[in-house]
């Protein structure tokens, strides 16, 4: 009886609600994600308002990307708009490195730290739940929180302290967030930066290394191989997916970054020398009186290219050694093979 | 007897290498929490005096006495009435962030069962568009999805803010993965002989099945998008008070260069951290593990 219905239940096909099941998504996904994307494109090929002689609805080819991309010598918006988008991009390329190396290192470090056996550290659970902390703090406050502590005046926290050492003069305060500052507000972004991604960076690496066979480090200890050896020859070389995987991601996260550089500034500027790629395309949209859709549409794309062709470069490097790998296993099974026929005198058993 | 001691010495050097190397480890690891706290702990002390005292002296060790009058300046001064409303504020941001979750996770666990449960000819297909999706930035996205919405003049309105939470493939992705590893399908086949519906198997046997990945990514989508500013100014581009979520209030309060008091600055920032700190301390064992799992990475 029971058999007659599974047979029965077995010639039913369930197909449909597969497709019933994942339609919301991409119903949802289509109107409010794809075709903004494909809309995105297409906004790049228009102009940009009426100030700039063109509107959102004629086309322009490829004058956006040129503009930004290269400027023009006779339209002096246009050597504005790329000089504008260039120093962006230098920005977000200098605060991502600046961020991106400290907060690996640091993270790797204690990354092995916390999974070393050997060890004993009181308190790690503590540790743990402090360092990711940073890291779930709204950006918006922490922006916040920096105008506040790093202020330009000799009322900052800071500048008060130096203040009251004795390091700087109390009339001459460090302008760590004016809009003419270049280094000081960058540095400030870079460790703030750190500061809110090593806890994540960490655990990641942390769960990444507690996924790896513990009879190697095992075999490695008996071995006699020292702490440095273990980890330059194998905790690294095994955690290479790991570590792609972090770049890729904090690659793609650093290219985004927005909220702590567009709003650790006072008044209605933003700092023209920490804003980045992603505050460039808000900053075109958002002009209220004048949207320029064109140019802000055309950085997105770049970014996009940028974006895409890097995710997938690294992807393809690190798949590509393991398919090396395989190859030159199945070679030598290949040639066993071989040599295993050519010992029965080449007879094909 | 003479090996006894030799193995006694050498253990005894061994260990004591070790707690060497763990005590200076310990000194690094009690700095670096050390930095991880002071901006916080400056705040919840700054947010406690009055401006004149932090004009004096911009640092201080011990709480200042001020945190009621900081709060009635902030509810009653006409300047920071008009930015900040803290009632507005939590009403609107605890609104957005919990639509989303619900709206989010329910819709990914959907997609995740419809794509490991059955088999379908654009099952391989629809999986592989949705890991090619997942890494797309929002902000490629939004000068098209800005104007699109200001086409159909629903921007300044909540739903460009919540419905496109239904699509969220980094979601989906992370419940597929899941699925995959704890769902056993022949529970699917089991509720199908006793007659149980497609959509009811899912709602009473998977969704209970899945409540631990489902905890772990409704704690992660409420906490991203409780402190979300990019797309709600975006999208609520009048900036009105009644609408403003708190990332956006701190902003409107701090950002502008005319604030009247320091102490009350804090005491705004103070009000939109500690929330999220809290919530965050309870649950941070689930948040450390979900962490563990990779994938979360906003």
């Amino acid at each position: 009886m029971a058999s007659a219905a599974q047979r029965r239940i077995k010639s039913i096909s369930y197909a449909k609600y597969g497709y019933m099941f994942i339609l919301p998504f991409f119903v949802v996904y289509c109107f409010f994600q794809l075709w903004p994307l494909i809309n995105t494109f297409l906004l790049s090929f228009k102009g940009n308002g009426l100030n700039e002689g063109t509107g959102i609805d004629f086309w322009v080819g490829l004058d956006n990307y040129k503009y930004i991309l290269f400027g023009s010598d006779s339209y002096l918006p246009a050597k504005s708009i790329h000089n504008e988008f260039v120093l962006n991009m230098k920005n977000t390329l200098l605060v991502w490195f600046g961020n991106f190396i400290p907060q690996l290192s640091l993270s790797l470090l204690l990354a092995v730290w916390f999974t070393e056996a050997k060890l004993k550290i009181p308190g790690k659970g503590f540790f743990k739940v402090v360092m990711y902390m940073p890291n779930i703090i709204t950006a918006a406050s922490v922006a916040a929180l920096c105008i506040m502590i790093f202020s330009s005046n000799e009322y900052g926290a800071i500048n008060s302290l130096l203040i009251d050492w004795g390091v700087i003069a109390k009339t001459n305060p460090i302008k760590f967030i004016d809009n003419n500052s270049v280094w000081e507000p960058r540095i400030i972004v870079m460790c703030v930066q750190t500061w809110m991604w090593f806890g994540n960076t960490m655990i990641m690496l942390m769960s990444g290394i507690m996924g790896l066979n513990p009879s190697i480090f095992e075999a490695a200890n008996i071995d006699g191989a020292n702490s440095k050896q273990v980890f330059f020859r194998i905790t690294l070389p095994l955690l290479r997916p790991m570590m792609v995987y972090t770049l890729i991601t904090s690659m793609i996260g650093g290219l985004q970054m927005f909220d702590i550089p567009y709003l650790m500034h006072l008044g209605d500027n933003v700092n023209k020398n920490i804003a980045t790629v992603a505050v460039f395309v808000y900053d075109k949209f958002y002009n209220l009186a004048q949207p320029k859709y064109g140019y802000s549409a055309a950085a997105s794309m770049i970014l996009f290219v940028i974006t895409g062709a890097l995710g997938v470069a690294v992807f393809y490097m690190n798949r590509d050694q393991d398919e090396i790998a395989k190859k030159k296993h199945l070679k030598k099974l290949a040639k066993q093979a071989k040599q295993k026929k050519s010992g029965f005198g080449g007879l094909d058993l | 007897m003479s090996k006894t001691v030799y193995n006694d010495g050498a253990k005894g050097g061994y260990t004591a290498k070790i707690r060497l190397q763990s005590g200076l480890i310990f000194i690094v690891l009690v700095l670096l929490t050390i930095i991880c706290l002071l901006p916080i702990y400056i705040l919840a002390i700054n947010s406690t005096r009055a401006s004149a005292d932090i004009a004096s002296q911009g640092v201080a060790i011990l709480p200042g006495s001020a945190l009621l009058d900081n709060l009635k300046t902030l509810t009653t001064n006409e300047y920071y009435v008009k930015a900040f409303d803290p009632l507005v504020g939590f009403r609107n941001s605890i609104f957005l962030a919990a639509a989303n979750t619900i709206l989010g996770v329910f819709f990914s666990t959907l997609t995740a069962y419809g794509l490991v449960v059955y088999d379908f000819k654009l099952r391989g297909a629809a999986t592989t568009f949705i890991l090619a999706v997942m890494m797309v930035p929002t902000q490629v996205v939004s000068t098209g999805f800005l104007q699109f919405m200001i086409e159909l003049d629903l921007h300044n309105s909540y739903w460009p803010l919540v419905i496109p939470s239904i699509a969220a493939p980094a979601i989906v992705f992370f419940m597929r993965q899941s699925m995959k590893s704890t769902f056993p399908l022949d529970i699917v086949e089991a509720a199908r002989i006793d007659g149980c519906g497609e959509f009811r198997t899912f709602l009473t046997i998977a969704i209970p099945m899945m409540k631990p990945a489902i905890a772990v990514q409704s704690i992660f989508l409420f906490i991203q998008k409780w402190n979300d500013y990019y797309m709600t100014s975006m999208i609520l581009i009048s900036n009105k008070l009644e609408q403003r979520t708190i990332p956006m209030m701190v902003n409107a309060v701090i950002g502008n260069d005319k604030t009247p008091d320091f102490g009350v600055n804090y005491t705004t920032i103070a009000i939109s951290i500690i929330p999220v700190v809290i919530i965050y301390l309870l649950l941070s064992k689930f948040i450390i593990a979900g962490v563990a799992l990779g994938g979360v990475k906003e």
